[in-house]
C-alpha cells in the first residue's frame, strides 16, 4: 500500500535513439522528482582497432584508422598522418599542408550540413526525419542537400571518394588534383558560401531551450588560423598543451555500461569537445564573414548553451566554406604530391578537429616503421561524461514535462554532441525510468 | 493512417563504421526521389519513425561479432522478404575480422582495461554465414549508384547489373596506364572486383581490395610476381589481410604465405 511518503518512480525509456551515427541507449531513472539515475550507454560491438593496428606499417595507419568511422574518415586519416610524421620526423607544409585544410573543410560541410539540416533540425521543427520536413520545407532541404553534395566534391576531389578517400598518405598524397578541377570547386564553393550564411541565419531563429552551463571546453588552438590540423590543446579554465602530453592530462576509464571508455581531464573531472568549444576558444581565429555572421545571428563569442551548437556548425560551414576558397585562390602546385618518408623508431602524437571534436591519436613504432602499439581517443567518448550530465540537469530542470515530451527532449540534448557512437566504439538506445 | 503501398525498406547495422548506410544519405541528388519511391520503414540513423515489419528489403550492413548479433541477424531475416548485405564487413567480416587470425582475449585486454566488462565472439563474420542473403553487394565502402542499382533491381524484380570481374577491366576502360607495369605498385587489382571505378590507379597507387575477390581470381600468380619484384611474405600477407581478410581467396592466400 502507498501511504504519502511513498516513493514515486518515474521511468521513461526509449529503447533506440535515431539519428545518430551508431549504436547506443540512454537510461533514465528519476524518484521523486530527482534523477536517481543517468546512463548513456553505449553498445556497439568492439571492433578492437587498436589491437590490430599492433603489427601493421606506419604508412597503412591512414587507411585502416578511416574505417572506424564513415562519417568523419577525413579526421582519422588527419590524425593518422601527423602522428606518423611527428614519429618520422617529418613535417609536411606549403600547399601540400593547405590541401589537407581544404580536404578537411570539405569533411566540415559535408558533416556539418548532414547534421544540421538532417539529424538535428528534425528536433527542433518536430518531424521524425529530414523527408519528412522535406515535405514542409522543401526548398530548405534541397539547397542543404547541394551544400552537402559540394562538401563531398571536395573530398572526391581531393580524396578520390567521400567515404574511405584513397589519396591520403604519411607524407602528403598520391596525387595533386587538377588546377581546373580546383577551380571549378571554386565556383560551387562561392554559392555554398551564401547557403551557408543563410544557414546561419535559418538555425538563429529556431526555438532554444534556455539552458547554459559553465562548461570546461577543451579543443586545439593555433594563433594564427581556426584549428583543424594542428595547434597545441587549451581549454576554458587555462589547460595549454602539446599533443603529446595528452596522457598526462586526461584518462581513458572503462566503465561497465560502455564499450566506449569513457574520458576525464585529470583534476577537473568532465569535459567538453566539438563545435561549440572550438568556437569558444578561436573566435578570434574565425574569419571576418563568420564572426559578423555570428554577431549577426546573435550568437554571443562565448556561448554557454549546448542547444546552440547548431548555430555554431552552420558559423564553422561558413568559415569551412570561405576557407576552402581563399585556398584555391592562393593554390600554387607544389613540386611533387608528397615529401620523402623514412621509417624509424619512435613515438608520434597526432590531434585534428574533427567535426564532432578533437580526435588523438598516438603510435609507437620500431626501427622498420612497425606499429608495436596505437591509441586513439575519438571525440565521442570524450564527451560522455557531459552528455550525461547534461542529461541530468536537462532532467532535474524539466522532469515536469510529460514522458513523450522529455523523452523527445532528452534525445535533443544527446544530438547537441553530434554523438558517432560507431566512432567511439555505437546503438543509442534511451530509457528513462521514473521512481 | 493509412498503409502505405509502396515497398517497405529496412536499414540495419552490426558491427562497422556507418560508411555503407550513409552511402543512402549521400545520395544528395536522388534522396528526395528514393524517399518518394519507397517507405523508409526502419533507418535509425536517418529517422526516428519506426514502421513494424515485414520489410520488403532488408540493406543490412556490418558484421557479426557479438552472441546478441548472432541472434538478431535471425530475427532480422524472418522480418525481411529481401535481404541484402551491404559492404566489406558484412559480405566478408570487415576490417575487424583481423581478430580471426589471432586470439580475441589478448586483444580485448590490449584495448580495454575490464576485459570482462566486453561480450564478443572470437570470430567477426559475414551475415552470409547465418542467414541466407539474397544479393552481397561488396565494397569498403560500397559504390552508391551500385546501391541504388541493386534496389532498383529489386523493386523491380529484375536482375541486378553488378560486374564481377576485375578492378584491371575498369582501369583500362578509364585509360589508367597499369601502376603495376609501370611503376612496380603493389597492385591487388588483378584479383579484386570492380566496382570502385579503379581509383587506386588513377591516384597513382596499387589497389588495396576494397571489393573483395573477383570471379575466379589467381592470388597466386600475383604473389609470385610480388615476390619477383622483391616483397617478402610478412608484406604479402598484410596486403591480403585489410577489408576482406577473412574473404575465402583472400584469407586462403594470407595462410599461404605466413610463416
Amino acid at each position: 500500500m502507498k501511504d504519502k511518503t511513498a516513493t514515486v518512480t518515474r521511468v521513461i525509456k526509449v529503447d533506440q535513439l535515431a539519428r545518430v551515427e551508431g549504436e547506443g541507449a540512454l537510461y533514465v531513472r528519476i524518484r521523486n522528482d530527482v534523477v536517481s539515475d543517468v546512463k548513456f550507454r553505449i553498445f556497439e560491438p568492439p571492433r578492437l582497432f587498436e589491437a590490430f593496428l599492433r603489427g601493421r606499417a606506419y604508412s597503412e595507419a591512414p587507411d585502416i584508422t578511416a574505417r572506424i568511422c564513415g562519417i568523419c574518415p577525413v579526421a582519422y586519416q588527419m590524425s593518422a598522418v601527423h602522428a606518423m610524421e611527428h614519429a618520422l620526423g617529418v613535417s609536411v607544409t606549403g600547399a601540400l599542408r593547405d590541401l589537407r585544410r581544404l580536404l578537411y573543410c570539405g569533411e566540415w560541410i559535408e558533416s556539418h550540413a548532414l547534421h544540421i539540416y538532417m539529424l538535428h533540425a528534425p528536433d527542433f521543427l518536430g518531424y521524425p526525419d529530414v523527408i519528412q520536413m522535406a515535405k514542409d520545407h522543401p526548398e530548405t532541404v534541397k539547397q542543404a542537400l547541394q551544400l552537402k553534395k559540394i562538401g563531398n566534391e571536395i573530398v572526391r576531389l581531393l580524396g578520390g571518394r567521400e567515404i574511405h578517400p584513397i589519396n591520403v598518405r604519411v607524407g602528403g598524397f598520391y596525387h595533386l588534383p587538377a588546377l581546373a578541377d580546383l577551380h571549378r570547386l571554386r565556383e560551387q564553393l562561392q554559392w555554398a558560401l551564401d547557403v551557408a550564411l543563410e544557414t546561419v541565419r535559418w538555425t538563429a531563429a529556431l526555438p532554444f531551450p534556455d539552458m547554459e552551463y559553465d562548461y570546461e571546453f577543451v579543443a586545439l588552438h593555433h594563433p594564427d588560423e581556426y584549428p583543424l590540423n594542428e595547434g597545441r590543446l587549451v581549454s576554458s579554465r587555462g589547460l595549454n598543451i602539446a599533443i603529446d602530453e595528452y596522457e598526462k592530462h586526461f584518462a581513458e576509464e572503462h566503465i561497465a555500461h560502455s564499450t566506449a571508455l569513457h574520458s576525464d581531464l585529470k583534476g577537473h573531472g568532465a569535459y567538453f569537445v566539438g563545435p561549440l568549444a572550438r568556437y569558444n576558444l578561436n573566435f578570434e581565429q574565425l574569419s571576418l564573414t563568420a564572426k559578423d555572421a555570428a554577431h549577426a545571428a546573435g550568437l554571443p563569442t562565448f556561448c554557454l548553451n549546448p542547444f546552440k551548437s547548431i548555430i555554431v556548425r552552420a558559423v564553422e560551414t561558413v568559415y569551412a566554406c570561405e576557407h576552402a576558397i581563399e585556398i584555391i585562390n592562393a593554390y600554387e602546385p607544389p613540386p611533387r604530391p608528397a615529401v620523402d618518408v623514412q621509417p624509424r623508431a619512435g613515438i608520434g602524437y597526432g590531434a585534428s578537429e574533427a567535426p564532432r571534436g578533437t580526435l588523438y591519436h598516438r603510435y609507437r613504432l620500431d626501427d622498420r616503421g612497425m606499429i608495436l602499439d596505437a591509441k586513439i581517443v575519438p571525440p565521442t567518448s570524450q564527451n560522455q561524461k557531459i552528455i550525461e550530465d547534461d542529461l541530468r540537469r536537462f532532467v532535474s530542470a524539466n522532469h515536469h514535462l510529460a514522458d513523450a515530451e522529455l523523452t523527445t527532449r532528452c534525445e535533443q540534448v544527446i544530438r547537441n554532441y553530434d554523438p558517432c557512437i560507431s566512432c567511439s566504439t555505437h546503438f543509442l538506445r534511451l530509457h528513462i525510468e521514473r521512481e | 493512417m493509412p498503409e502505405s503501398k509502396k515497398p517497405k525498406v529496412a536499414v540495419w547495422k552490426f558491427a562497422s563504421c556507418d560508411g555503407c548506410q550513409l552511402s543512402l544519405l549521400d545520395c544528395e541528388d536522388e534522396l528526395l526521389a528514393i524517399a518518394d519511391a519507397i517507405e523508409i520503414a526502419y533507418f535509425p540513423e536517418a529517422s526516428s519513425t519506426v514502421i513494424k515489419g515485414p520489410y520488403d528489403i532488408s540493406l543490412v550492413e556490418g558484421s557479426i561479432t557479438t552472441p546478441h548479433d548472432a541472434e538478431h541477424i535471425h530475427h532480422v531475416r524472418r522480418a525481411s522478404k529481401v535481404l541484402i548485405t551491404i559492404g566489406a564487413c558484412a559480405t566478408a567480416g570487415g576490417i575487424q575480422a583481423l581478430r580471426n587470425f589471432r586470439d580475441v582475449r589478448q586483444m580485448v585486454a590490449q584495448v580495454y582495461a575490464s576485459p570482462a566488462y566486453i561480450e564478443t565472439l572470437s570470430k567477426s563474420t559475414a551475415i552470409a554465414d547465418h542467414v541466407f542473403v539474397d544479393f552481397e553487394l561488396r565494397g569498403c565502402p560500397i559504390n552508391k549508384a551500385q546501391l541504388v542499382e541493386i534496389v532498383s533491381a529489386y523493386l523491380h524484380g529484375r536482375k541486378p547489373n553488378i560486374p564481377r570481374y576485375s578492378v584491371c577491366v575498369e582501369c583500362k576502360r578509364r585509360g589508367t596506364p597499369c601502376v603495376m607495369v609501370a611503376e612496380g605498385a603493389l597492385c591487388l587489382g588483378p584479383v579484386t572486383q570492380a566496382g570502385c571505378g579503379a581509383l587506386c590507379p588513377a591516384y597513382q597507387r596499387g589497389c588495396y581490395g576494397c571489393f573483395g575477390p573477383t570471379e575466379t581470381p589467381n592470388p597466386r600468380a600475383l604473389s609470385e610476381h610480388w615476390k619477383a619484384l622483391g616483397t617478402s611474405s610478412d608484406e604479402i600477407v598484410r596486403l591480403y589481410r585489410t577489408f576482406n581478410a577473412f574473404a575465402d581467396a583472400f584469407r586462403k592466400e594470407s595462410e599461404a604465405h605466413e610463416g
